[in-house]
C-alpha cells in the first residue's frame, strides 16, 4: 500500500442514505405491515403469546433450510430435494430411535452425517460434472421421497423418546422459578441479547467513524437501535409470558447469526457470492469455484437433515408424507427475501424475513379460516409480487 | 456498370467510441469487392450496418440499393432484397441435417406440413451449385469447417442472393478449401452475384478482387480498382497501417534486468478439439523491467497462450517448462499461478474480469482476500482502505468504492481489473488487450501504469491488436501466428509494415505448416 492519502467521501448524503437503506429494509417493512394487518383482522390473536410460540415452532424448519438454500441460490443453483431429504432423514431417525433403540445423540449425529453425504453426492454431480442442479436435485427429490417410503415401509413410525421430542417441543430450562406467569430466564436472555446487539452496532459504528468511513446519520442510528432493542424486548416479553424460549428458537437464532456472519464477513462467504456473480471471473481470480459449489450442497444437506429432525420431533412421528412440498416454501422464502435467481445476490436476513412472511401469512390466514385452496393462491401471488417489486427496483 | 449498393457518409458510434466516420462504400453488380483493414478498423461494423443488425436510425448516413434509399430495421429486411451475410462464426445448427439447416425457416410446405421431397430435391440442386458432394441428409456436425462454409453459401443461394457478404470465410480453411471457395465466388460473379469479401489474407484478396477498399480507424482511406492498376500485397499493407500517430505514449526509463519468466517448448491443445494443437512448442521470455508485446491477428493463439501460462486456465494436455526468476515453477492451478506472482488481465473484462453486480471494493480485493482478512474473517476497515487506496492511485472515477462495477465506464472498469491484479503484487503481468474499447485519455493512463510497473522491475507482457500501441510502449515485439512465434523485433527495429508483413506472409503459408524464420530479425536487447 502506498502512503498517499486515502480519499473518502466526507459529506454524508442523508436523503441518499435513507433511500438506499429503504431498499434493504423494504422486506422487513413488508413483514411488519403484514403482521400489523393480521394483528388487526384477527383481533389480536396473531401476537398472542401462545400463537407466537406456535408460529416460531411451525416455521423453524423452513427458516433452517432457507439458510442453506440461500447459499445454494447465491452460487447460482437450486436444490429441489430438500423436502424429500428432510422427510427421509426424519424417517431414518424414527427407525433408528424407535425400532432399533439407538440413543438420541448417536442417532442425531448419524442423521446429520447422512444429510452431509446426500449433499455431497448431489453437489459432486453439480460442481464437478456440471450437471444442472435443477436436474440433479429433481432426481434427488424422487430418490429420497422413495427411500423415505421404503425405510418406513409405508407406515408412520413413532413416538420418539421424550428427550428427542424436546428438540422441537421443549423450552429452555427455567433457572429462577417464579410464581408469576413470566419466565425470568427467557426474559433475561432477551434483555442481554437486545443490549448486546445495540452495543455491537454502536462499537462497529464508532470504529468505522474513527477510520473516516461514512456512517449512518446519528439520529437514524439511535432510531434504529431503539427499534431493534424494542422489537427484541417485546418479542421476548411475549414469548416469556407463555412458556419461555423454545429450544428450537435458540438453535435457529444461533444458526441465523452464524450464517449472517459467514456470508457478510468471511472470505468463504465473499467467494460464494463471487461464484454466483460471475463464476468465470471468480475462477480466474483464484477462487476454487467447484469446491465452493460442492460445499454449499453439503451444507444444504446437513441443514435439510437438521430440519427433518426438527420436523419429526415436532410431529413426534415420522410419516411417509413428511417434508412434502417444503422445498417450495424454502425457495419462495429466499426469493421473497430478495435473492436473485441468477445468483450472486441475496442476504441471510432477507431469507429469514421471507420465511417469516410466508409463516405469518400461513398462520394469519388459518386463524381467519381461509381454506388451504385460497391460501395457496394468495401465497403464490405474494411470491410473484415480491419478485416483481425486486426486479422493478433493480431496473430503476 | 451501375452501382448496385451505395453506402454514403455512414457514421456510427458506440458510447463515445467512433467506430465509423463518413464511410463511403460502393458495390457494382457482379463485382467482387474486398474490404480490408486491421482488427477494429470498422469492417464488421460496416457490414452490420448494411445488413440491418444495427437498425436504421442507430447510424448516420444513407444506404442505397438498386438506386433507392433503404432503411433496414431487421436482418430480414436486407435479406428480402438478397443481401446475405455469412458470419465468421457459422450460424448452423450442428445436429440438424444439411437440408434442414438450409430450409430452417422457409421450408417448402403445404398447409404447414413440410414437403420433405421438395426440400431434399432443392437441397441437392443447391449443393451441386456450390460444388459440395454430400447427401442433403448428412448432419452438419459431421462436416468439416470448409464444407460447413459451403452449406452456408448454399443457404444464401436458397434465399435468392444478389449480394453475398463473407466475413473471413477462409480464416479456418486450408489452402485447397480456400481456393475452392474463392473459385466459387468467381463463378457467382459470372452469374451476376456480387460479393463483399472481408479477409486478412491479402494474397487471396489480390487474386480475386475487382476492387479493394481499405478501412482504417473507421474511415475509408483507399479504394483500389484492380482492373486499372496491378495491386500487390505491399500496396495494400501500406494503406492499412500508414497512419499518423494520433495519440502519444508516455516516456519511460528502460532498465532491463534478468529474465523473470522463461517459457520453453510450451505446447497446448484445444480443450474440446483435443487433437488440435493450438500453441505449437513455443519459447518465450520476459525480463525484469521489460515490456514485451505480442502482435498477431485474432485467432493467432495469443490469448490461449497467456491463459495457459496462467495456471492452465485454458487448454488441454499442456506441456513445457516455465521458470520464474530462473527457478522452474509448476503452475498447475490459478491459485498457484497467483501465488507464484503471475497476473492475467483478461481481454474480456465483462465476462471474465469483473463481477459487474458487485461493488468496486469487492472486485478489487477478490484475488487478495487473504491480505484483508484474519483467519478467514474479512476486516471491513482494512479492506475499505485497500480499495480506496487503489481508487485514488489508479484514478478510478466512481462515486465511492461501493459503486457497482457495472455502472462504470470501460476505462474505469479496466482500472478496477488492473487494481485487482496489482493488489496481488505480481512479478509478471500478462495484459490481454488492456486498452480495448476504452477512450484515448484512459488509454494514456493505462500506458502510464504499464510504465510504472516496468520501472518497478516487473515483467510486463502486452497482447494487443493495435500496432501503434505495441510500437509505442513495448521494448520488444513478438509476432504470433497460428500458435507459433513467427517474428521478433526490437523496439528500434520494429515498424508497422514489418510486423504486418510478418503476419501476412505467415497467414499465406499457414495451412502448409511452414513458418517463416527469416523475419526473426534483430533481437537487439539480447
Amino acid at each position: 500500500m502506498t502512503d498517499k492519502t486515502v480519499s473518502l467521501p466526507e459529506t454524508p448524503k442523508h436523503s441518499g442514505f435513507i433511500k438506499n437503506n429503504l431498499r434493504n429494509y423494504g422486506m422487513l417493512l413488508s413483514l411488519l405491515a403484514i403482521m400489523l394487518f393480521f394483528e388487526i383482522v384477527t383481533d389480536g390473536t396473531l401476537l398472542q403469546p401462545v400463537n407466537l410460540t406456535n408460529l416460531v415452532l411451525q416455521n423453524s424448519y423452513i427458516v433452517i433450510m432457507a439458510l442453506g438454500m440461500l447459499l445454494v441460490i447465491v452460487t447460482g443453483h437450486i436444490d429441489l430435494s430438500v423436502g424429500s431429504v428432510a422427510g427421509f432423514v426424519g424417517a431414518v431417525a424414527a427407525v433408528l430411535m424407535v425400532s432399533y433403540h439407538v440413543d438420541y445423540p448417536t442417532a442425531f449425529i448419524v442423521c446429520l452425517l447422512i444429510g452431509a453425504a446426500i449433499g455431497a453426492a448431489q453437489g459432486y454431480w453439480v460442481a464437478y460434472f456440471k450437471i444442472p442442479s435443477f436436474i440433479v436435485t429433481l432426481a434427488g427429490m424422487l430418490v429420497f421421497k422413495g427411500l423415505a417410503l421404503a425405510v418406513l415401509q409405508g407406515r408412520s413410525v413413532g413416538p420418539f423418546p421424550p428427550t428427542f421430542q424436546k428438540l422441537s417441543s421443549g423450552f429452555i430450562p427455567e433457572l429462577f422459578p417464579s410464581a408469576g406467569t413470566l419466565y425470568p430466564t427467557s426474559l433475561l436472555i432477551g434483555v442481554v441479547l437486545a443490549f448486546a446487539l445495540v452495543l455491537a452496532s454502536a462499537k462497529s459504528r464508532a470504529r468505522e467513524q474513527s477510520h473516516g468511513i461514512e456512517v449512518e446519520p446519528y439520529a437514524f442510528f439511535i432510531a434504529k437501535s431503539i427499534a431493534l432493542a424494542g422489537a427484541v424486548l417485546y418479542f421476548t416479553y411475549l414469548i416469556a409470558s407463555h412458556r419461555g424460549l423454545p429450544n428450537v428458537l435458540v438453535i435457529m437464532t444461533l444458526l441465523i447469526a452464524l450464517y449472517g456472519f459467514v456470508t457478510r464477513r468471511t472470505v468463504i462467504g465473499r467467494q460464494i457470492y463471487a461464484v454466483g456473480g460471475n463464476a468465470k471471473a471468480a475462477k480466474l481470480s483464484g477462487v476454487k469455484t467447484e469446491r465452493l459449489t460442492f460445499f454449499t450442497f453439503v451444507n444444504m444437506g446437513v441443514l435439510a437433515a437438521l430440519a427433518g429432525l426438527v420436523f419429526a420431533a415436532r410431529l413426534n412421528t415420522a410419516t411417509p408424507k413428511a417434508g412434502l412440498g417444503f422445498e417450495l416454501d424454502v425457495i419462495a422464502a429466499c426469493f421473497i427475501g430478495g435473492a436473485s435467481a441468477y445468483g450472486g445476490v441475496g442476504r441471510v436476513g432477507g431469507a429469514v424475513v421471507g420465511a417469516m412472511i410466508m409463516g405469518v401469512m400461513n398462520n394469519g390466514m388459518s386463524i381467519l379460516g381461509i381454506g388451504i385452496d385460497y391460501q395457496q393462491v394468495i401465497k403464490g401471488l405474494v411470491l410473484l409480487g415480491a419478485v416483481c417489486i425486486d426486479v422493478y427496483n433493480q431496473r430503476r | 456498370m451501375t452501382a448496385m449498393l451505395e453506402m454514403r457518409n455512414v457514421s456510427k458510434s458506440f458510447a463515445g467510441v467512433q467506430a465509423l466516420r463518413d464511410v463511403n462504400f460502393t458495390v457494382e453488380a457482379g463485382q467482387i469487392h474486398a474490404l480490408v483493414g486491421e482488427n477494429g478498423a470498422g469492417k464488421s461494423t460496416l457490414m452490420k450496418v448494411l445488413s440491418g443488425v444495427y437498425p436504421a436510425g442507430s447510424y448516420e448516413g444513407s444506404i442505397l440499393f438498386d438506386g433507392e434509399e433503404r432503411r433496414f430495421r431487421y436482418i430480414n429486411d436486407s435479406e428480402a432484397l438478397g443481401i446475405i451475410i455469412i458470419h465468421q462464426e457459422l450460424a448452423l445448427i450442428p445436429l440438424m441435417s444439411i437440408a434442414e439447416n438450409i430450409f430452417l425457416s422457409r421450408a417448402p410446405s403445404r398447409f404447414g406440413v413440410v414437403d420433405r421431397n421438395a426440400v431434399y430435391r432443392r437441397t441437392a440442386e443447391l449443393l451441386a451449385q456450390v460444388g459440395l458432394r454430400e447427401s442433403p441428409d448428412t448432419l452438419v456436425t459431421d462436416l468439416g469447417v470448409g464444407k460447413q462454409q459451403l452449406v452456408e453459401i448454399a443457404k444464401a443461394l436458397s434465399k435468392k442472393v444478389r449480394l453475398l457478404i463473407l466475413d473471413e470465410p477462409t480464416a479456418s480453411l486450408n489452402e485447397a478449401d480456400s481456393a475452392a471457395l474463392l473459385d466459387r465466388l468467381l463463378v457467382f460473379r459470372e452469374q451476376g452475384i456480387a460479393s463483399i469479401l472481408i479477409s486478412h489474407k491479402l494474397n487471396e484478396v489480390a487474386r480475386v478482387a475487382d476492387r479493394i477498399t481499405v478501412l482504417r480507424d473507421g474511415r475509408t482511406v483507399d479504394s483500389l480498382d484492380c482492373r486499372i492498376e496491378q495491386v500487390d500485397e505491399d500496396r495494400i499493407i501500406r494503406s492499412m497501417v500508414n497512419r499518423d500517430l494520433a495519440h502519444r505514449f508516455p516516456e519511460r526509463n528502460v532498465a532491463i534486468g534478468n529474465p523473470v519468466m522463461t517459457v520453453e517448448n510450451w505446447s497446448v491443445y484445444h480443450p474440446l478439439h483435443t487433437a488440435r494443437q493450438v500453441i505449437k512448442n513455443v519459447d518465450f521470455r520476459v525480463r525484469r523491467g521489460e515490456v514485451v508485446g505480442i502482435a498477431g491477428l485474432m485467432g493467432a493463439g495469443r490469448t490461449e497462450f497467456a491463459m495457459s501460462l496462467f495456471g492452465r486456465a485454458w487448454g488441454y494436455n499442456i506441456s513445457g517448462r516455465i521458470s520464474l526468476d530462473g527457478r522452474e515453477a509448476n503452475l498447475a492451478s490459478v491459485p498457484a499461478a497467483i501465488h507464484a506472482g503471475l497476473a492475467y488481465v483478461t481481454e474480456d473484462r465483462k465476462q471474465l474480469g469483473l463481477i459487474l453486480a458487485d461493488d468496486v471494493r469487492k472486485n478489487v480485493t477478490l484475488a487478495s482476500l487473504r491480505q484483508v482478512s484474519d483467519r478467514g474473517v474479512i476486516d471491513d476497515v482494512v479492506e475499505l482502505k485497500a480499495a480506496s487506496d487503489y481508487r485514488s492511485r489508479m484514478r478510478i472515477r466512481c462515486s465511492d468504492v461501493y459503486q457497482e462495477a457495472g455502472q462504470l465506464s470501460g476505462g474505469n472498469q479496466q482500472k478496477v481489473v488492473l487494481s485487482k491484479w496489482l493488489m496481488t503484487d505480481p512479478q509478471v503481468l500478462l495484459l490481454d488487450e488492456p486498452t480495448r474499447g476504452i477512450d484515448v485519455g484512459a488509454k494514456y493512463e493505462i500506458y502510464c501504469i504499464i510504465n510504472e510497473l516496468a520501472e518497478a522491475g516487473k515483467g510486463v507482457v502486452v497482447i494487443s491488436s493495435e500496432m501503434p500501441e505495441l510500437l509505442g510502449i513495448c521494448d520488444r515485439i513478438c509476432v504470433m501466428n497460428d500458435g507459433a512465434f513467427v517474428g521478433e523485433f526490437a523496439k528500434d527495429d520494429a515498424t508497422q509494415e514489418k510486423i504486418m508483413r510478418a503476419i501476412m506472409r505467415n497467414v499465406r503459408m499457414s495451412g502448409n505448416g511452414a513458418h517463416d524464420s527469416e523475419v526473426r530479425a534483430g533481437d537487439g536487447a539480447q
